[in-house]
């Protein structure tokens, strides 16, 4: 028999740890991982998005119980759900606003990384897993949407997985084999049943996971972007700008979910449906495979991405360049670390050529999203509202240039940040 | 920093700015009383008496009437038509291939119908039928135009009559528009009454839509309240914690 395994805990706990590295796991994750002390209101989304997980999976549980994957049995499933089902409104209200709401926290954390460089060496690896969390979340939340069966669910997904159709010569071999049908039918209902409740959702669980054993093994990073491992107490070893997660930051990281839940609650309780941009009017017909719905939008957090597949006209008599110019609006995100060629990580101290582009960033994301829940047809009815959108033509112009800024803000990246004037980065966190 | 927080604060109106533009007819707001049980009564009351015929409110079940201040008997006695016991669906007899060949469509299922088309606009289009020799039915209906309902509610309401008018459009062309509709014929009903009637029906299905949303928002209070408590809580605490950090 092997040497017993030296531990310093005594009793129960000490039992444990000689078989199960708890005190040790408990320490270099919490106790012990030392976080900067100045994060800031922008760090708080990364817990929330954790909560978010959380709700997600057990308000899913919860409706699995009730809810029937199938094409006859969906919709009323869900109706079923809301009126019969003890407390049936709150769990699924949880779990459709929620996921709003996951999309809400999801682009502030993506965004703090981007004004703070949080993507930069040696955090490259944390930056990658999750724009592949955003990815795999995206799936998910295009699966879940089908689920309840109405036209929204419906026709949107006959048009994504339409999409795929116009890849070049294996399209429409791939679109059958997505639906698994000739249009989306219950047997499309059933296997995205399967990928929304098993599949993607263990995906997201292991990427969370290595997205934070990467986060642990460098540490974090700060609205002032200084390296606080560089500076450590000789004695200690610990860096002196930095704070044991548990408790400093377990105690802020509930005073933020209780804001938050504060805030969700207002919607939940209040305005479930957010005047139909978390749950769109036309999702309660039921689906019908006869009736195209003249005006088919996405929900609000894809909207963005499709004003891209509609910005860009028809090539070759193919749509295949705005649905790849869409895939690649989001793929690009995986390119940000090496693009972005300034040596100073954090907004504070950069250029004006940086902020200038974030800003642009910003504005073409707000822009392109707006568009992409306007209906094509009425787009020149809205003229008074956009003083920019005055017809259809002028707004296929503006969705036109701002996908071409969109890019751009990627595209230019190497140059607009090689020669960047920066300020004096401090040597300490501020 | 000062541009993005101008945009973020800029991102919270985007949805004002966003408002859906609306049909030609002028909708009015509809008198919404969730917690008003005698208006939630007489529209279920005119619902199953004037639009169960056509109209199922398939999710809905009879005994759920007792969420409106009904009891089993109640609804047994006065409502109970279409079905054997009140534990059923509120369903409606017609089979929907009869309805298809009848109507040209089958007439929705009304379970979650405010929730798609919104109270106002229902409570406009019940209110906005007129006499037309040109369709099929002879009525036709200023928010719903060509609709293949008729109205079910006539003896109730009347007749009335479309005013037109020719008017130019931008591009040189004429278009008759509807101005405005005129009683031809008096009902059972004065004006003032139907348009009460119109918004106890109304009333009633944005209930039957969601016959749990008094109670979500009764529910929300006391969450809001105990939240409200925990973030005060949880700041205390942290601010406890955090007096030593520099």
């Amino acid at each position: 028999m092997a040497a017993d395994k030296q531990v310093t805990t005594t009793g129960l706990l000490g039992w444990i740890d000689e078989r199960f590295p708890l005190t040790s796991n408990w320490r270099a994750h919490l106790s012990e991982y030392y976080a900067p002390k100045n994060f800031n209101f922008w760090y708080f989304f990364g817990s929330l998005a954790l909560l978010l997980l959380v709700n997600q999976i057990v308000t899913g549980i919860f409706l699995t119980m009730h809810y029937k994957p199938d094409a006859l049995l969906a919709f009323a499933s869900v109706e079923y759900i809301m009126r019969e089902v003890p407390y049936g409104w709150l769990i699924r209200y949880l779990h459709s606003t929620g996921a709003s709401a996951f999309f809400i926290v999801v682009y502030l954390h993506m965004f703090r990384g981007l004004i703070y460089g949080s993507y930069k060496k040696p955090r490259e690896l944390i930056w990658i897993f999750g724009v592949l969390i955003f990815l795999t979340l995206m799936g998910e939340a295009f699966f879940g949407y089908l689920l309840p069966w109405g036209q929204m669910s419906y026709w949107g997904a006959q048009v994504i997985v339409n999409l795929f159709g116009s890849v070049p010569f294996i399209g429409d071999d791939l679109s059958l084999w997505i639906r698994g049908d000739y249009v989306v039918s219950d047997a499309t209902l059933n296997r995205f049943f399967a990928f929304h409740v098993i599949a993607l959702p263990l995906a997201i669980i292991g990427l969370v996971a290595a997205h934070i054993l990467a986060l642990h093994e460098v540490g974090s990073n700060n609205p002032d972007g200084v390296e606080i491992k560089d500076n450590k107490d000789p004695k200690t070893g610990v860096p002196r700008d930095g704070i044991p997660f548990h408790p400093y930051y377990t105690v802020k990281d509930m005073f933020g979910s209780m804001v938050f839940l504060f805030v969700f609650s207002v919607i939940i309780f209040f305005a479930p449906e957010m005047g139909g941009y978390f749950l769109e009017h036309n999702n309660f017909l039921p689906a019908n495979p006869l009736v195209t719905p003249e005006h088919i939008a996405p929900v609000w957090y894809f909207t963005p991405y499709y004003s891209i597949l509609r910005a860009i006209p028809p090539m070759w008599e193919s749509q295949f360049p705005g649905v790849a110019a869409m895939g690649l609006a989001v793929m690009v995100f995986f390119l940000l670390p090496w693009l972005d060629r300034c040596p100073v990580k954090s907004i504070r101290y950069r250029g004006a050529s940086f902020k200038n582009w974030i800003a642009v960033f910003v504005i073409s994301t707000l822009v392109l999203g707006y568009l992409g829940t306007v209906p094509i047809d009425v787009w020149g009815k809205f003229g008074a509202g956009v003083p920019l959108v005055s017809n259809t033509e002028v707004a296929t112009w503006v969705a036109r240039i701002f996908t071409i800024l969109y890019f751009a803000f990627f595209a230019l990246m190497p140059w607009y940040t090689k020669n960047e004037k920066t300020l004096p980065v401090p040597a300490r966190v501020t | 920093m000062t541009i993005i927080k101008k945009l973020l604060v800029l991102l919270c109106f985007a949805p004002a700015l966003a408002l859906a533009a609306g049909g030609s007819w002028p909708l009015e707001s509809a008198p919404l009383k969730p917690t008003d049980v005698t208006s939630l009564q007489s529209g279920a009351s005119a619902f199953v008496n004037y639009c169960l015929n056509c109209h199922g409110v398939a999710h809905v079940r009879y005994t759920a009437l007792k969420g409106i201040g009904l009891t089993d008997m109640q609804i047994r006695d006065n409502l109970l038509f279409t079905q054997p016991k009140v534990t059923n669906m509120m369903t409606v007899a017609m089979r929907p291939e009869d309805a298809k060949q009848w109507f040209g469509v089958p007439p929705p299922d009304l379970s979650v119908i405010t929730r798609v088309r919104g109270a106002d606009w229902l409570y406009g289009y019940l209110r906005a039928f007129y006499r037309d020799s040109n369709t099929m039915t002879g009525w036709n209906n200023a928010v719903f135009p060509n609709v293949a309902m008729p109205h079910a509610l006539w003896e109730l309401q009347g007749e009335r009559a479309a005013i037109f008018a020719m008017e130019k459009d931008g591009h040189g062309g004429e278009h008759r528009v509807l101005k405005t509709l005129e009683p031809a014929k008096g009902g059972a009903l004065t004006p003032l009454q139907y348009d009460q009637l119109a918004g106890d029906l109304v009333n009633f299905l944005v209930w039957a839509s969601e016959p749990g949303a008094v109670e979500r928002k009764r529910v929300g209070y006391y969450v809001l309240m105990v939240l409200g408590a925990l973030v005060l809580l949880t700041y205390l605490l942290k601010a406890a914690f955090w007096k030593d950090v520099h």
